[in-house]
């Protein structure tokens, strides 16, 4: 981690936020990106859907599992309800 | 009234409204634009659902309308990375962000040179983050010009006063209104956007026939061409590219200015997580606004033609057209006149105001870090003022030069081309909100290296054309942004985007000059950040709002 840091000083910490960065729903970002970082798995013309080459249907479809995959994300980390307008 | 008088009018008038809005901006609340603040960053106070809506307009620039398209017209598939870019793009930055806002929030950063200086200790990293930023921006700014370039072209206006008229516009918009402009006139843009979008995604392939008759008319036209590698699928040399275009972009997006600034604005890490769900929504408008370039092709759309293409050798090889002009020319074909103006002016005015946000953010990270940390620490409000409108304007010409000087094929290009520049900051600003692990000597060490090897590719990339007599040279330097894996020596026909692998060198090279200092026991530049600082969420008392971004746009588009 981070080097030279002057120490701080001795005061009464502020309560801590009582969640880290290392939640186990973070995995789910990865789906994403492997659903379409590998080219050779849809680059092809069959089956074609509603006259759209495979190509043009699946990475469309996947934007969804996008969506579903950050929004479960979103739900799993967001913590304690708060007002938040 | 003829078609094209029509057009027009209605162009210009919508226009008009638009623009005397941006200056009229200029008087809301009677602020006193002579300060930074009043004249950087606009005024806004909206709820969830408008915010989206607002940030969803920003999303479609001339990326969406015209270089995305105009690559699907002229390559093929390979036009669609823009589809995998914005899937990975969210899940990507989603952890990065949350906690980029979390330190900012925490220290007072506005910029992500703020952040690099706390976090590494080093003015010297900090500085060359900031002249990145602002030189990166330089041909994303081009891109939207040429967008607008692109509709006024299409609209008859010859030669080179479609450019130049663009630049006056987008000059005198901001210079007198700063972001308060964007901010009054999103909801008219936005409506124009949507409504437009709308129409051109359903209303045309039920013209043209479907489709299948779509898809049919652009594979047997790249069959025809001379071109192994175009194709409405991918060839398979062209793979790694698609994909590394993809990824590459995805990285660099969130680290341009305008983007740290529209995450930062937001209220909370909450906010930033539900922004970073919703928005790949509009990821399928995209994937189908980039097949207008397929419609063009079955609609028979030819571009407009602008002169000769001579190759390096002195000959002639064909007609040189436009390929921006293949979707305001579609439009012009398939809608009525006054649709057709109304469409315009939506993509003229959808390039203008990203524009505009994009030069104020690089002006203000020249202001902040640049001016008042290295040139003049004790400046006023207006000197700062001043500097800020002074550097848009710099910033703005900059990318007048950028166009004249690269002229790539496809104007996609000119974005992919910034992606190279800024996405050296990415070990900095992305990896540094995660880990301090990298020394500041470790960070200049990989920016330099990946600066100097993303050049050299780029000036080794020809910008190529494909006759009946094989591939001819039309440019021999910064011809596009896919690099050739065979000049360094591998057996292959892959290219590979430039942008990906300078990153790489850029890591590599970071990583071992990190280890290097360690081990011969250099010290690290003072780290002002605390690891908890990095996690806390709006309510935490370290938590205070920063002045300077209390409102702004939000995250700036594609």
């Amino acid at each position: 981690m981070s080097q030279g840091a002057p120490s701080r000083p001795a005061v009464p910490e502020p309560p801590r936020p009582g969640r880290s960065d290392r939640s186990a729903w973070y995995w789910l970002l990865l789906i994403p990106l492997l659903t379409v970082l590998y080219p050779p798995l849809y680059n092809h013309q069959d089956p074609e859907l509603f006259g759209f080459p495979f190509f043009y249907w699946y990475q469309l479809a996947m934007i969804p599992v996008s969506v579903v995959c950050t929004l479960v994300a979103y739900f799993g980390t967001r913590g304690p309800k708060q007002v938040d307008r | 009234m003829s078609g094209r008088a029509i057009e027009i009018t209605i162009f210009v008038v919508l226009f008009a409204v638009v623009t005397v809005l941006g200056f009229v901006a200029g008087r809301w609340r009677r602020a006193n634009l002579d300060h930074l603040d009043e004249w950087g960053l606009g005024g806004r106070n909206f709820g969830a659902w408008v915010t989206w809506f607002l940030m969803g307009g920003d999303l479609y620039t001339a990326y969406t309308f015209v270089a995305v398209p105009a690559l699907m017209f002229g390559a093929g598939a390979a036009g669609f990375f823009a589809v995998p870019y914005t899937i990975v793009v969210y899940p990507l930055v989603f952890l990065a962000l949350i906690r980029l806002w979390s330190i900012s929030h925490v220290h007072g950063y506005v910029t992500p040179a703020d952040f690099v200086r706390g976090r590494s200790g080093s003015p010297a990293m900090a500085l060359l983050v900031a002249l990145t930023g602002i030189v990166a921006t330089m041909p994303y700014i081009a891109l939207q010009l040429v967008g607008i370039e692109a509709v006024l072209t299409t609209m008859g206006i010859k030669g080179h006063w479609p450019l130049i008229v663009a630049f006056a516009i987008l000059a005198a918009y901001t210079y007198n209104s700063g972001l308060r402009a964007p901010a009054l006139i999103a909801f008219v843009k936005d409506a124009l956007i949507y409504v437009v979008i709308l129409v051109a995604i359903f209303y045309i392939p039920a013209k043209l026939g479907g489709w299948n008759t779509i898809f049919s008319a652009a594979a047997t036209k790249f069959d025809k061409t001379p071109n192994p590698a175009d194709g409405i699928l991918l060839p398979a040399s062209g793979q790694l590219q698609y994909a590394t275009l993809a990824l590459g972009s995805a990285l660099a997006l969130f680290l341009y200015p305008h983007s740290v600034t529209g995450v930062l604005a937001a209220r909370s890490r909450n906010t930033i997580k539900r922004n970073m769900a919703a928005l790949p929504a509009y990821s399928l408008v995209l994937g189908l606004l980039a097949l207008l370039g397929y419609m063009a092709i079955a609609a028979g759309t030819k571009p407009v033609v602008t002169g000769t293409m001579t190759s390096v050798t002195g000959t002639a090889i064909g007609p040189k057209t436009d390929g921006n002009t293949v979707v305001p020319l579609l439009f012009d074909q398939m809608f009525p006149s006054w649709f057709a103006g109304i469409a315009f002016a939506a993509i003229a005015i959808g390039a203008l105001v990203p524009a505009a946000i994009m030069s104020i953010a690089a002006a203000n990270l020249w202001t902040r870090n640049v001016y008042k940390e290295f040139l003049r620490r004790d400046a006023t409000p207006a000197q700062e003022a001043r500097s800020s409108k002074l550097a848009s304007l710099v910033v703005k010409l900059g990318a007048l030069v950028v166009i004249l000087a690269l002229d790539p094929q496809f104007s996609i290009d000119l974005q992919l081309i910034g992606g190279v520049i800024i996405l050296q900051t990415l070990p900095a600003v992305a990896l540094g909100v995660f880990s301090g692990w990298f020394h500041k000597g470790g960070l200049i060490a990989g920016w330099a290296a990946g600066m100097i090897s993303g050049f050299w590719m780029l000036w080794n990339i020809p910008q190529l054309v494909f006759t009946a007599d094989g591939p001819q040279v039309v440019r021999e330097h910064f011809g596009g942004s896919a690099f050739k894996l065979s000049e360094l020596g591998f057996n292959t026909q892959t290219s590979v985007y430039v942008g990906f692998i300078a990153l790489l060198v850029n890591v590599v090279v970071a990583i071992a000059v990190t280890a290097l200092l360690r081990a011969t026991g250099v010290a690290y530049g003072p780290d002002t950040t605390q690891p908890d600082d990095y996690l806390v969420e709006r309510g935490d008392p370290r938590v205070h709002d920063i002045p300077e971004l209390t409102a702004s746009e939000g995250a700036g588009g594609t």
